[in-house]
């Protein structure tokens, strides 16, 4: 099988795999990283979303050749507890989620956002998380969870 | 007379106190609720609840997940029941708790247990004494039954109940520690997928396993009559096998679907069940000039969690293990035991999260699903994830609705005689509460199990599809009768509000019609016609937050609605705007809430915000779509659900009643967000929208029904 390698959450990685397997696949097996979820396993709801280079994508739909020597960030990449990603901060301070399944994918893409566009408009977050589902009905703390992580990180 | 004092319903039947608390000596609270988290924050309040009654801060309290191992049975988390069952419980448990725990202290000190107080488990009193539950948590015993000789603190006293405390398990969820069931890997577990037709019902007619046994890393092919799987030891092996053994297969013909676009004569035209939920007769004669007639439905509805359902199982000898995010692991485990003819002594089930739930989805019947393939594994863990296919199409849907109203109508337009009529299947089918079981599986297998038809939960619970079907209003007199179908080629089951989506939508736009006519004001309307404090008092708080009723500008309409969800619990009125040309787009929601005690303002809020947004999406978007054999909404594109970008802005308004008893609040915004939202339609475009959801087809339909 051949050996593709890339950068996952800023650590160099080799994985001897099916280069048309589903990252996401590839991500929560042998890597171990549960943070993308399955949810459709088509690319429809999110819940799998991480960041290519500056990119939020379906990692359900993504092949592995795909992110050959690319950046590839998924949630366990954004922060931790301990050093927590504004936008973590930020969905904390607006208790901004219900059940949580969706909400990592839902991270990563307002993450992407806030890379090419840090100072977003509510109209501008409902956007780029419009390939997101939430099925609870917590959008709008989340969109203002996005727009307090970003005025943050703007006041830095 | 005064009513002799009772225990909390959840508290009589799992009276130990050990059950419901106990103490670690290094400073810890586990407290083990029967009731489960399923995003609605429920572990969040009764943390809150415990740390006030015991005096304990909450980061003290660790919750221990529903096991038939230990936990106390509190049947099945649902009904917007939660707070009212097990959040009295574990107020009364406490209080006692706390008092037995003051006794001991007193003994110990020497000091009489009315000088002591206690402040974050320290108990102390007069001249710096102190010992504390950590220090006595060994001398002890809670393996004592509630006696209700504590009385738990009076609103004033309590310091958390009331407050909006953080989510406990928001954080796992943010950082994305491991805390679904789907994110946790059991040690040697292998992966079951299960093999579902497309055809409605179809039987497995034959089998081919060569193509599956071919795959790498299979560890099994498992069948018994039309239920059929593979097991393997990688996820992929198992999905790549799954595919092979679908090729394999040879199905029967379906058993028929009923007419999508038709589902009122569908509804109308089975045997049913006929029940009169309650009459109410008028001592004086009626001025009946006229009789108004409308005709209400709603569609077949998913769960459609994010999620797909998912569980694991593990035999050791004739025991089994379940790992399930089920609402009900007794209930489960009931059927499990039906099913597999074992005691259920040999079953424990265990409750781990899974995404968010809103009835009874497939959690149950994915859980028999990994026992019967797990029984193939050798004792080794199998971990089963559906499809999100099978998701959208083999879990139980919130059942079709076909409701009638006829109301009598004097000269003045007033209504002197009211008769409401529902044609439906049952609402509930659930686990555990039968002499059959009611798992998928089991009414695959070989030696199959009757297919479960729907029943109804009584009025005194709440009811089913008669949910809310009673008025709240005082007219002069009402029947209100039931017809629950008696053949249920769609599998349903409890969803979210079981019957009073439909019902609260038919009765409260009615009223907006009635009221419409007569030239009155829809609020006035109401409140008029109602007789509860607390009914006006959410109607009134709306409707001053929304500022209504707004001038009226073209391309903009107000509605509003309102209920008391099961008549019984939590008041909520709604008031929408709306913005309607060929499509409807809801802008803004405006509500008002009343729950009693709010244990947790901003967890109700969520819940309100979250039922609301999930009724405009059910509104204005979702349908369950068959053809005469399958059911065709498969996916997100067949079934779409509000986007980010549709969502309306929610505000809402708690009424907070510190001394009224806690009731839920999850399932309180569906009814009347549904019916604002239909009213709204007809202010801005003058139309009537009876039959849901509420899409460009249904309002073309409905302007040339009108022209």
């Amino acid at each position: 099988m051949p050996s593709i390698r890339f950068r996952l959450n800023g650590v160099e990685t080799e994985i001897d795999a099916d280069p048309d397997r589903a990252l996401l696949d590839i991500l929560r097996g042998p890597l171990g990283m549960t943070g993308p979820h399955f949810g459709c396993g088509s690319g429809e709801c999110g819940a799998c979303h991480v960041i290519v280079d500056d990119r939020a994508v379906a990692s359900c739909d993504t092949p592995l050749w795909s992110v050959e020597n690319k950046e590839v960030t998924t949630i366990e990449g954004l922060g931790s507890a301990e050093r927590p990603h504004p936008l973590q901060r930020a969905f904390i301070a607006e208790q901004a989620l219900q059940c949580g399944y969706c909400v990592a994918g839902i991270l990563m893409s307002a993450a992407a956002l806030l890379m090419r566009n840090p100072s977003p408009t509510d109209a501008d977050v409902r956007a780029a998380l419009d390939r997101n589902l939430c099925r609870c009905g917590s959008h709008n703390r989340m969109v203002r969870a996005v727009l307090r992580a970003a005025a943050e990180m703007g006041a830095l | 007379m005064t009513a002799t004092p009772k225990l909390p319903i959840s508290l009589a039947a799992n009276p130990r106190l050990s059950s419901w608390v106990k103490f670690s000596s290094e400073g810890w609270v586990a407290l083990s609720p029967g009731k489960v988290e399923i995003g609605q924050g429920i572990v969040t309040a009764l943390a809150q609840i415990a740390a006030d009654e015991l005096d304990v801060d909450i980061g003290r309290v660790q919750l221990v997940r529903a096991s038939t191992a230990a936990s106390p049975n509190e049947g099945v988390t649902s009904g917007s029941l939660s707070i009212q069952q097990s959040g009295r419980a574990i107020r009364q448990a406490c209080a006692e708790i706390r008092q037995i725990f003051l006794a001991a202290a007193a003994d110990r000190l020497g000091i009489d247990a009315n000088a002591l107080d206690i402040s974050d488990g320290t108990i102390s009193g007069p001249g710096n004494v102190q010992t504390s539950y950590w220090e006595l948590a060994d001398e002890v015993s809670l393996d004592r039954d509630a006696t209700l000789e504590a009385a738990p603190k009076s609103a004033a006293k309590r310091a958390l109940a009331g407050q909006s405390v953080q989510r406990v398990d928001l954080p796992d969820k943010v950082f994305a520690r491991p805390r679904f069931i789907h994110d946790l890997t059991l040690p040697s577990m292998l992966h079951g997928r299960v093999l579902r037709p497309e055809r409605s019902r179809a039987r497995l007619a034959e089998l081919n396993e060569n193509g599956a046994r071919a795959v790498a890393g299979l560890v099994a092919v498992v069948r018994d009559g039309s239920f059929a799987g593979v097991v393997s030891e990688t996820e992929d092996g198992a999905e790549t096998a799954l595919s092979a053994l679908r090729k394999g297969a040879t199905w029967s013909v379906g058993e028929a679907l009923p007419d999508e676009n038709d589902l009122a004569a569908f509804l109308k035209a089975q045997p049913v069940e006929s029940t009169i939920i309650d009459t109410r007769a008028s001592s004086k004669t009626s001025d009946k000039q006229r009789t108004m007639r409308r005709q209400f439905t709603r569609p077949y509805i998913a769960h459609a969690s994010i999620a797909p359902s998912c569980a694991m199982a593990q035999w050791n000898g004739d025991r089994v293990h379940v790992w399930t995010h089920s609402q009900g692991v007794y209930l489960l485990r009931a059927d499990l035991a039906l099913v597999l003819n074992i005691p259920v002594e040999n079953i424990t089930v265990e409750h781990l999260e899974g995404a968010g739930c809103y009835g009874h989805n497939a959690a149950d019947d994915v859980a028999l699903d990994a026992v019967l393939l797990a029984k193939a594994a050798g004792g080794r863990p199998v971990r089963v994830q559906w499809s999100r296919a099978d998701e959208m199409t083999h879990a139980p849907f919130g059942a079709a609705m076909a409701i009638e109203i006829e109301a009598d109508l004097d000269p003045q337009g007033e209504i002197v005689d009211w008769r409401h009529s529902i044609w439906s299947n049952g609402h509930a089918a659930r686990p555990g509460r039968a002499a059959q079981p009611a798992l998928l599986a089991g009414f695959e297998l070989g030696n199959p199990f009757p297919r479960t038809i729907s029943s109804n939960p009584p009025q005194a619970n709440g009811g089913g599809g008669d949910r809310n079907s009673i008025p709240l209003y005082d007219f002069p007199s009402w029947n209100i009768e039931s017809h629950r179908l008696l053949t249920m080629p769609v599998r349903t089951s409890a969803l979210r509000t079981l019957g009073a989506q439909g019902n609260v939508f038919a009765i409260e736009c009615f009223l907006d019609e009635v009221a419409t006519e007569r030239g009155e004001d829809p609020i006035n309307f109401r409140l008029r016609h109602l007789r509860d404090e607390r009914a006006k008092d959410v109607i009134r708080a709306a409707a001053r937050r929304a500022n209504w009723k707004p001038e009226k500008k073209p391309g903009t309409g107000y509605g509003a609605g309102f209920a008391r969800y099961k008549n019984t619990g939590a008041y909520c009125a709604a008031i929408a705007e709306i913005e309607g040309e060929q499509d409807i787009r809801v802008k803004r929601l405006t509500l008002a809430v009343d729950v009693g005690e709010a244990i947790n303002p901003d967890g109700v809020i969520n819940q309100i915000e979250g039922g609301a947004i999930q009724a405009t999406s059910w509104v204005l978007k979702e349908r369950v779509r068959f053809d005469s054999q399958r059911i065709t909404s498969s996916s997100w594109t067949d079934y779409p659900i509000l986007r980010f970008s549709e969502v309306p802005q929610v505000q809402v308004d708690v009424i907070q009643r510190s001394d009224i008893e806690p009731v839920g609040a999850g399932e309180a915004a569906h009814g009347p967000v549904t019916a604002a939202i239909a009213n709204a339609v007809f202010d801005c475009l003058g139309v009537r929208i009876r039959n849901l959801p509420i899409t460009r087809d249904s309002l073309i339909a409905a302007m040339e029904l009108a022209s």
